[in-house]
């Protein structure tokens, strides 16, 4: 008779990387469902395309480096990298935008820095940034949500805008953003941004029609919806609430005092928190484990620098947003604070 | 199931230290556990390592066709750190052969090999009823003769921990078993919890400690109730009820959890005025002292879906796990893994040949579906999962890519060699990647390296002490010479004394030169003679050319 000979432990647990990523998505479903409500059909769109375009790249970086195809396909990542992207750009985004950004993410950003666990950035992060930087005027179109928009779009009109960048109707997004009454819907964050430029204060700004009881109309529920979907996979034990609480912290807290001191141009912590990508980035971007600290209290250092980040970028910097922008110059910082907040080793307390 | 759920809620812990890390890995342990100890009808034959311990093995006291007593000596123990081996039962040595043994190598090693004969017969015992009229160097001398090591985990010899006359703080009775499965310290606190606590009276009076921690699972609410009656009201003996985390029996782990201190790395419990020993341990003690018995025999958890009846057996040393299989009714699956240990830190048998020795406390024989092999290596994805779960606070996900990179420095400054090889790490990594199977290869390397530097710095050693000593009668060479010469002047001296004392000079000065012109003179006919000799030798490759 012959045994098996294995190494111990002989034992695991439930959770595999795959799996994991696997309710990475499905957490993201309450976010998504929330935002193409407000935001119409095309961020289904987006997600097809993006993970279409992910899976294939994924598969040609592969086999160009000669891996085990399936075992790193299953690994459910590129999927997720592909998602997190597709919705971040505006629904409404030419084809070509959310394939490039993904193939950037994927061949670039990923594989060129040896593929899955190298990399230093996220992956889906500085897609979005080469995007921002590269086509700004695409990738800010954003219509306004439904609920105060005058157009909706079937899902005709929306796959033929995404496919030809008119309506069948003729209709540029330009356009159809800019209205009957010619008056560009700016997002609530562009809109607080420009207004105050404009000289005007945060109640007048408030009065427009982006917003609504909490922070932005649309904008506040979708990132109610991901902040539930960050919960579950807190209570999964997907990602540890480390990072999240330090982003949202991070950004709440000198928001608020900002705020005290300056209530006629600084947007208070609500606002903050619940406009542009904060739930999001602060629940399924930042806490990428690949590209994020290690130790628990470098995800708390790690999410607070994050969120001091963005309120610095939102409120002197030159985009209205700055998640992604936040996310990439903390990834930047994880090898130094890996370094510092190495935890004692056992036995080895009294030593330094 | 549920029932130990119940009274998990129950008996409430009563430690006040908490140690980093740790997982919950499901205990299984109910089917072994509730059961009394079973005794098996004895094998076909018994293999005793002669080496089951740290430390070297003893001299041979038997030789093949020997007839031997149950509990006669096999083995002397050679020097302080071994071990004597005794037969587990009477019969008949069979062969003193290399045998496959309980390893996870599985190396064959010289064991002894006993054919019983059936009828279990005793030898020579020396009871000893009352111990405190013995003095505390014969009882260590009584434990050591027993073969005694730790039942616990690396087989340290007890009498020699005991022997360590460091002042103790407190005495540590290690009764946590916290990996899944294995019931057999739970099985012999159950039971046997009498004969633990008077073993821990014994183990209190060698040590001159007055302060017992009893510490046990508050998974266990049996072996915590016979534990507690036990001891009665020995105010000396705490019992300490500790949460159920694996691995909270881990020797530094206890501590912490116990006291909230850590045994500073690289030093032993005993320097912070720690001991600890296995409730077994105790058990063995108590039967050797009061009852003259040596180790004989030990508690075994046979589990595993593979094995029908499932339950802790007595299982006497050098027992084939075969035979334990087979009368445990196991039916091998397809890839059938034998584990001995658990399944955290146990090893994988080679062959179920292999005998059982002390350290044994679990044979785990798992189906697929029950522990399922891990898939797949898949790459790190930094989650951290492993450093959240590491006891010893160390970075696993470091510890691996080093590992991987042979940097043993970096892996050196990350204290490696503080990592327990608990599994803990390995155990919740999603990408199911062996990061105990990296830790160990790359300690194994490092050993390596430190064993070939010392072999090197001693090779350097013996040169530099060779060159010294050749130097040395260099020098006691010349000085003697120059004795010599002394000597001679003096006696040439002495008899230039007798004859003139200017004709003193000469002979000497002219021998001088005389000698130095047969030099000069030899010296010119060796050149004469070359010159002559690379002539021809030019002529004749002249001619050859030609
Ligand atoms: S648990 Fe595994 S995948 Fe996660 S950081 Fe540790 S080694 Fe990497
Ligand atoms: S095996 Fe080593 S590194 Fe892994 S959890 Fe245990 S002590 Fe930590």
């Amino acid at each position: 008779m012959s045994f098996k000979i294995a190494s111990s432990p002989h034992g695991h647990s439930q959770h595999s990387t795959s799996s994991m990523m696997r309710w990475v998505c499905y957490a993201l479903v309450p976010g998504v469902l929330i935002q193409s409500y407000f935001f119409g059909f095309g961020v289904w769109f987006q997600i097809v395309l993006a993970v279409i375009t992910a899976l294939l790249a994924e598969s040609a970086c592969i086999i160009a480096r000669d891996r085990p195809a399936m075992s790193a396909l299953r690994d459910n990542t590129a999927l997720v990298t592909a998602i997190l992207l597709a919705i971040s750009i505006p629904p409404l985004a030419p084809w070509w935008i959310i394939v490039i950004g993904t193939l950037f993410a994927i061949v670039v950003v990923k594989h060129v820095y040896g593929g899955m666990g190298q990399n230093l950035f996220n992956p889906a992060m500085a897609g979005y940034v080469l995007l921002l930087v590269s086509f700004p005027v695409q990738m800010t179109n954003w219509l306004p949500p439904s609920t105060i928009g005058e157009h909706s779009l079937t899902l005709w009109q929306t796959l033929h805008t995404i496919l030809f960048e008119y309506t069948p109707a003729g209709y540029s997004v330009e356009q159809l953003r800019a209205g009957i009454d010619g008056v560009t819907m700016a997002t609530p964050l562009d809109a607080i941004k420009t207004g105050l430029t404009q000289g005007f204060t945060l109640t007048e700004i408030y009065d427009k029609p982006q917003f609504s009881f909490l922070a932005g109309a649309g904008w506040q529920w979708v990132n109610l919806g991901f902040l539930i979907g960050g919960l579950l996979l807190i209570q999964q034990r997907i990602i540890s609430w480390h990072i999240p609480v330090g982003v949202i912290a991070g950004l709440c807290v000198p928001a608020f005092f900002a705020y005290l001191f300056a209530p006629d141009l600084m947007a208070g912590p609500i606002v903050h928190a619940l406009s542009g990508a904060t739930m999001l980035g602060a629940f399924f971007i930042a806490t990428d484990p690949v590209s994020a600290a290690t130790s628990n209290r470098g995800r708390v250092v790690f999410g607070l620098l994050i969120g001091l980040l963005v309120f610095i970028i939102r409120s002197w910097g030159g985009y209205p947003d700055g998640v992604a922008f936040a996310v990439l110059l903390a990834n930047m910082c994880v090898p130094i604070i890996d370094r510092y907040t190495r935890p004692t080793v056992y036995g080895h307390g009294e030593r330094k | 199931m549920s029932h130990s759920d119940n009274n998990t809620i129950y008996v409430s812990s009563n430690v006040s230290g908490h140690f980093p890390g740790g997982i919950h890995p499901p205990e299984r342990k109910a089917p072994a556990c509730n059961n009394s100890i079973r005794s098996l009808p004895l094998p076909d034959e018994l293999i005793l390592p002669v080496r089951q311990h740290i430390g070297p093995s003893g001299n041979l006291l038997v030789e093949p066709g020997q007839r031997v007593d149950k509990g006669q000596q096999l083995t002397e123990a050679s020097l302080s750190l071994g071990l004597p081996l005794h037969a587990p039962t009477s019969g008949i040595i069979h062969a003193i052969e290399e045998r496959p043994t309980a390893h996870a190598s599985g190396l064959p090693e010289l064991a002894i090999v006993i054919k019983p004969d059936g009828e279990d017969r005793w030898g020579n015992k020396h009871t000893i009823p009352d111990y405190r009229e013995v003095e505390v160097s014969r009882l260590l001398e009584l434990i050591q003769q027993a073969g005694i090591a730790g039942l616990g985990g690396a087989g340290f010899p007890t009498a020699q921990k005991l022997a360590q006359q460091k002042p103790l703080r407190h005495l540590i009775i290690n009764g946590v078993e916290c990996e899944p499965y294995i019931a057999a310290d739970d099985g012999l606190m159950q039971a046997y919890a009498d004969d633990i606590v008077a073993g821990v009276k014994i183990l209190q009076y060698i040590t001159h400690c007055d302060s017992v921690l009893f510490a046990i699972e508050n998974n266990k609410p049996k072996a915590i109730d016979a534990i507690l009656a036990a001891i009665g009201d020995d105010s000396q003996i705490a019992l300490k009820v500790v949460p159920t985390k694996y691995p909270s029996g881990g020797e530094k782990q206890l501590i912490e959890l116990l006291t909230g201190e850590q045994v500073p790395s690289g030093k032993l419990p005993m320097d912070i005025g720690f001991l600890m020993q296995n409730v077994g341990t105790a058990y063995a003690v108590k039967r050797a002292i009061i009852h003259g018995e040596p180790l004989l025999e030990r508690v075994v958890t046979m589990t595993g879906d593979a094995i029908a009846k499932k339950r802790n057996v007595w299982a006497l040393l050098g027992t084939p796990i075969e035979h334990l299989l087979k009368e445990s009714g196991f039916t091998a699956q397809t890839k059938q893994r034998v584990i001995m240990g658990g399944p955290m830190m146990g090893f994988t048998l080679p062959s179920i040949e292999v005998p059982v020795i002390k350290t044994t406390n679990c044979v785990l024989a798992p189906t697929e579906e029950e522990l399922p092999a891990p898939g797949p290596e898949l790459a790190c994805i930094r989650c951290g999962a492993c450093a959240d779960a590491c006891p010893a606070t160390l970075q696993p996900q470091q510890l691996q890519l080093l590992a991987k990179a042979k940097d043993y420095d970096a892996l050196d400054e990350q204290n490696l060699f503080d990592c327990i090889e608990c599994g803990a790490c390995a155990y919740v990594c999603p990408s199911e990647i062996p990061l105990v199977h990296y830790y160990r290869k790359a300690k194994a390397e490092i050993r390596n390296i430190a064993r070939e530097k010392a072999k090197a710095e001693h090779a350097r050693q013996r040169f530099e002490a060779r060159q010294e000593r050749l130097e040395r009668e260099k020098q006691e060479r010349l000085e003697r010479h120059r004795k010599a010469a002394e000597a001679r002047k003096k006696t040439q001296a002495e008899k230039a004394e007798t004859p003139s004392s200017d004709s003193k000079e000469k002979p000497e000065s002219g021998g001088k030169s005389a000698a130095v012109a047969a030099a000069i003179a030899r010296a010119k006919a060796k050149k004469a003679a070359q010159a002559q000799k690379a002539d021809e030798e030019n002529s004749s490759a002249k001619g050859n050319e030609s």
